[in-house]
């Protein structure tokens, strides 16, 4: 089957700042794919390009087999957009926000009615549907700004950071309502700088500084992270913040917790092994332990910057 | 047809969503109503250019019955109203300066004399001149003719005091200034009202979303005007309404031709509105944009002062002003009786302004967040 989006060399200048730079991309259909990048890296300019909110200073955007921008009013028929911000209209109800949308994307007479109360029903807002939209928790904006997106059943489903502000339950719920979609049929894009999303994800494209880092599945990315990742705990691991720094072969250090979290480089001698040994000074012990996003994100991330300073 | 329903829909959506924010938007829908309330009451009672009871002195240096009746004649004119008696004229200018009169008349001790020789001026005046408009009122007492005697009035002696307020009391400026003030309030809030329109909805982030929708940009537009037609035409039937109960304008009768008028004004307005909203980035530079417009209309329209007394220049601003127009339409029809036919080229003038702002606006109106 043909690929839901395209894009080619998508880039995005604003003046002298490139938001976008060159990024290729195709997503296959029936996928949930996101898009991992720290704040400022490019994400939403992209994705608002690809459901036509901006337009491309380069490159080819083909979404549903149309062309953006000449096909973007087509194009919107059929794709559902969630915004980073919560835009509904705070003071209008739940109910009245719905059945704008419906009658704006072209659902109307008795099926409006019907399709919005199983939206409701399904998001668990029904019982919130005269409340004024403003008023309500974190958790309910994101569920009515999600049942309105995709009100018309649209095929590709956009969605910029739909859960950064709630708590984690509800981001779960949220997360399976979406699997629940794609198995049915939706295609969908989601932004996201949080590495629980980014692990629920079929496929990943990690954006840094508005340039596709890495792109695989995340256990293609984590298998072919490139580095050792070792657990190093002990009594003395406080002090080996100095110890660290300056030498080549480790690559990123974070602490978690009581331990800290190594990233080596990858030599003939494995990482954790030549770790153990460069530590031997210390009442610490070394484990090697298995990649996460995290540290796929961190490495994609570091290499950017490292070229960046070369 | 299925295309044409779908878009009339998608207006209908735009035009209740814009309802149910102005039902919920207490404040805006205050306004709706005490925008013209206000206005109206004070306005149509304060821009009155007929002075009357302007407080004045007295210093009279006779005191006898030719005087008293001079005196007497002189406050029934209800031009001045003797408040105060001073001994010295120094008295009088006294109190002119501390404001606690307006105007005054010293009355010399050879006033009779100078009455019956015919020479010379019977009394003196004095006056604020610092208010020129009760200034004026008050120098027009110079020439009122003054007789001592109802008997002889062919002795009567006109050399000061004009009649001319006193014998028109009924000027009744409201009548002039009601129609004016229905152009001027309706300028305010429909150009107000839809120049926040849609850069609210940039500001709370609504646009974000809207714009990823199918509607279209006309769809919009008109959604978004729709409801501001009827808020206009209540605030003309409040104004109407007012200007029948407290000022007796003449209206009953001529109510078709009067709504039809205002439509094609608050039309042109409304555009004009949405002209704004599509020009600039926030509601306060709306509200800017929107006062830098009134002032022009307020002054140059006609409303406050007489158009062909203006320079040349000035009237050639005015014309592109709707107010203007509007003026010279609404006058026609409450004051004058004027026929529709005299007044195309108004009517076609405002009809052109807002298609030309509808369309403007329209294509002004980008579908993208740039």
């Amino acid at each position: 089957m043909k690929d839901i989006i395209t894009v080619s060399g998508l880039t995005k200048r604003f003046g002298t700042f490139t938001a976008v730079d060159g990024v290729d991309m195709s997503i296959p259909p029936q996928t949930v794919y996101g898009f991992l990048g720290p704040n400022g890296s490019g994400k939403t300019t992209a994705i608002r390009m690809m459901c036509g909110l901006l337009q491309p200073t380069a490159g080819k955007i083909e979404v549903l087999g149309m062309n953006i921008p000449e096909q973007t009013e087509q194009i919107r028929r059929q794709v559902g957009y969630m915004t980073q911000k919560f835009s509904m209209y705070g003071d209008l109800s739940v109910y009245q926000n719905m059945r704008f949308m419906a009658r704006i994307m072209g659902v109307y007479g008795r099926g409006m009615e019907q399709r919005i109360a199983h939206l409701l029903e399904r998001f668990k807002l029904d019982t919130f549907s005269r409340r004024s939209a403003g008023s309500l928790s974190g958790g309910q904006k994101r569920r009515l700004a999600l049942a309105a997106s995709v009100i018309h059943k649209p095929k590709l489903l956009l969605l910029d950071e739909p859960t950064s502000e709630v708590d984690p339950n509800t981001r779960r719920e949220f997360w399976d309502e979406l699997f629940v979609m794609c198995e049915a049929g939706t295609t969908i894009l989601v932004t996201t700088h949080l590495m629980d999303e980014a692990e629920r994800c079929h496929h990943l494209a990690i954006i840094n500084e508005g340039c596709k880092v890495a792109d695989g599945t995340p256990t293609d990315l984590k298998s072919g992270i490139g580095a050792d990742i070792c657990q190093v705990q002990g009594p003395d691991i406080s002090e080996l913040r100095s110890v660290f720094s300056g030498e080549k072969r480790i690559l990123a250090t974070a602490r978690i917790g009581m331990a800290i979290r190594v990233i080596t480089e990858k030599g003939v001698e494995p990482g954790c092994q030549w770790l153990s040994t460069f530590l031997a000074d210390y009442q610490v012990s070394v484990e090697p332990a298995e990649p996460s996003i995290e540290d796929v994100f961190v490495m994609a991330t570091r290499d950017n910057r490292g070229a960046e300073q070369g | 047809m299925n295309a044409l329903i779908a878009s009339f829909i998608r207006i209908m959506a735009v035009c209740s969503k814009e309802m149910i924010h102005l039902v919920h938007d207490r404040l805006t829908f205050g306004m709706v109503v005490m925008i013209p309330l206000f206005q109206l009451v004070l306005f149509g009672y304060t821009i009155n250019t007929d002075v009357r009871n302007v407080p004045a002195g007295i210093v009279d240096q006779v005191n006898n019955s030719f005087t008293r009746k001079l005196i007497g004649d002189l406050q029934a004119s209800q031009v001045v109203d003797f408040t105060k008696v001073a001994n010295t004229p120094r008295e009088l200018e006294t109190l002119i300066r501390n404001g606690e009169v307006n105007a005054g008349i010293i009355i010399p001790h050879d006033v009779e004399k100078r009455y019956y020789s015919g020479e010379g001026d019977i009394a003196q005046i004095l006056v604020d001149g610092s208010d020129t408009t009760l200034a004026s009122a008050v120098r027009a007492l110079s020439s009122f003719p003054f007789s001592p005697d109802q008997t002889i009035s062919n002795r009567s002696r006109a050399g000061s005091f004009s009649v001319r307020l006193l014998y028109n009391p009924e000027r009744r400026s409201s009548l002039f200034t009601v129609p004016g003030l229905l152009g001027v309030i309706l300028t305010m809030t429909m150009i107000m009202f839809t120049s926040i329109a849609i850069v609210r909805e940039r500001e709370r982030g609504n646009m974000e979303l809207l714009i990823t929708t199918p509607v279209r940009n006309l769809e919009l537009m008109v959604g978004k005007i729709t409801p501001y037609v009827g808020i206009g035409l209540i605030q003309v039937s409040v104004i109407l309404f007012l200007g029948v109960l407290l000022f007796r304008v003449p209206v009953v009768g001529k109510l078709p031709q009067v709504y039809a008028a205002c439509l094609l004004f608050i039309l042109a307005n409304l555009t004009l509105g949405l002209m704004i909203s599509t020009l600039v980035k926030n509601q306060l530079a709306a509200m800017q944009m929107s006062f830098f417009l009134l002032l022009p209309s307020i002054l140059l329209s006609g409303f406050m002062f007489p158009f062909v007394a203006m320079p040349k220049i000035a009237q050639q601003i005015a014309e592109v002003l709707p107010l203007t127009h509007f003026l010279r339409i609404i006058r026609g029809i409450i004051l004058r009786e004027e026929p529709m036919s005299q007044m195309m080229s108004d009517i076609t003038f405002l009809a052109l302004f807002a298609l030309v702002f509808l369309i403007i606006s329209t294509i002004r109106f980008s579908k993208r967040l740039e």
